[in-house]
């Protein structure tokens, strides 16, 4: 087996090939501790249960996640470099306080904006209307 | 190359090297123009000396800032942002936006990131653009109007993808901070924090985001992240198969139309002509390829009304 990643973002998706044109094959999600079978350039080909498939290295990173850190993992993780803590620093809890202070702050507008999402098949069909032929994918 | 230790920092160093998304890394000099996000907290909480030397020990900058951090801290950002400028609601321009937007990142150097690229037009005839360190991006009426098709665009979110990927807001934040940050969460040994350690945090979270909406809103980057982020549009257009002529075409009418001694692009960036010079000498010897008829006709159709 080869070495752990953890997945450093929201939600993650494993492909059937090292390209964003690649169909999804499953979802995994922040925290979830893969192992990884090949890399190829800026993709990694990871083991996501009974499935396996390719992750872009940006989405990992090879420090294990610790979801709800006890005390002994916080100070742990504060003098390590192969542990990193969710929820923990800047989090929901300091952005809710932030809020409460500055009030003007148009939070709204953010969460509006994080509404907008392109899915595959709208970026594939943007590509191709386009003329667009990216590196390393056919659209 | 092994997996070994290759993570997002490590990812993004390699890529540097590599001279695919950019070289320089020097620390810019942050903004220290006071803005009007509440100082009431600054002042209402502050570290204690001795809490900051019994951890002295962790000495982590911004390096270790995790992409969940960025993420609140970006949001953040784009609060104040949307506080400064109104959102310009136009479906149709901002799904435009956001479907062109996606399309680049995905061939970026940092494709992934928290929760994802998000795009926005702004309702001003300012020239500007932003981006968070966590993926929101920015762009003003006054900015799409000096995009003549899709390629200028295109040039325009490619160079605030190149910002977020080569870590230039995140670096605004001036070092102490960090620390201090870490400091906290150090020192904090339970699943919640108290009320204290909050106010301290939020503090540090305010003036981190003071440091970067300063620079970005007031100072601007260096020009060396100026240079940087075109290189690096100028890499991730060609790779998604634009014209990065695009870019000089942008910066052509940018210089046109900003006004000397104005408060947008004018103040924040180096004068387009000199931009200019620095992306042709990365274009110098690529043929390009004409722009499509299909691109032009979505365009107009998506931006007639801005």
């Amino acid at each position: 087996m080869g070495e752990q990643f953890s997945v450093q973002v929201r939600d993650g998706q494993v492909r059937n090939k090292p390209s964003f044109l690649g169909s999804v094959v499953a979802t995994v999600h922040y925290g979830d501790r893969l192992s990884s079978l090949q890399v190829k350039d800026s993709w990694v080909e990871v083991k996501a249960g009974a499935t396996s498939g390719w992750m872009h290295i940006s989405s990992l990173t090879d420090k294990e996640i610790i979801l709800n850190a006890n005390a002994q993992q916080v100070k742990q993780a504060a003098s390590s470099d192969e542990l990193a803590l969710a929820g923990k620093g800047f989090n929901k809890q300091v952005e809710s306080e932030f809020r409460r202070q500055n009030r003007h702050a148009n939070f709204a507008g953010v969460d509006q904006m994080e509404k907008y999402r392109v899915s595959q098949k709208e970026m594939e069909q943007f590509l191709k209307e386009g003329g667009l032929r990216p590196q390393g994918g056919t659209v | 190359m092994s997996a070994k230790n290759i993570n997002r920092r490590d990812f993004l160093t390699v890529g540097a090297k590599l001279g695919v998304a950019g070289l320089a890394l020097s620390i810019p000099l942050s903004g220290c123009v006071p803005t009007d996000i509440g100082s009431a907290v600054q002042q209402a909480a502050k570290l204690t000396d001795s809490a900051t030397k019994s951890y002295a020990a962790v000495s982590k900058a911004w390096e270790d800032i995790t992409p969940e951090q960025e993420y609140y801290i970006g949001r953040t950002i784009g609060a104040v942002i949307l506080e400064k400028y109104k959102p310009y609601p136009n479906k149709t321009a901002n799904a435009y936006l956001n479907v062109m937007g996606q399309s680049l990142a995905c061939f970026s150097d940092l494709p992934e990131l928290f929760d994802g690229y998000h795009f926005q037009i702004l309702d001003s005839t300012e020239i500007n653009a932003f981006a968070t360190p966590s993926g929101l991006v920015f762009i003003t009426r006054g900015m799409v109007r000096c995009c003549q098709h899709e390629n200028a665009l295109a040039a325009v979110l490619a160079h605030e993808i190149g910002h977020i990927q080569l870590r230039h807001g995140i670096q605004s934040i001036e070092k102490d901070r960090v620390t201090k940050a870490f400091s906290i969460l150090a020192i904090e040994g339970t699943k919640s924090f108290a009320q204290s350690d909050i106010a301290s945090l939020t503090a540090t979270f305010e003036d981190s985001i003071t440091d970067i909406t300063s620079t970005m809103i007031n100072s601007g980057y260096s020009r060396a992240f100026e240079n940087d982020a075109d290189g690096a549009a100028v890499t991730t257009l060609r790779r998604v198969g634009y014209n990065p002529q695009g870019l000089v075409d942008m910066l052509q009418i940018m210089g046109q139309q900003l006004q000397p001694g104005g408060l947008d692009f004018a103040k924040t960036h180096p004068a387009p002509a000199s931009r200019i010079e620095n992306v042709e000498g990365l274009l110098a010897g690529s043929a390009l390829q004409a722009p499509s008829t299909a691109q032009e006709h979505r365009f107009t159709a998506a931006m007639k009304g801005v």
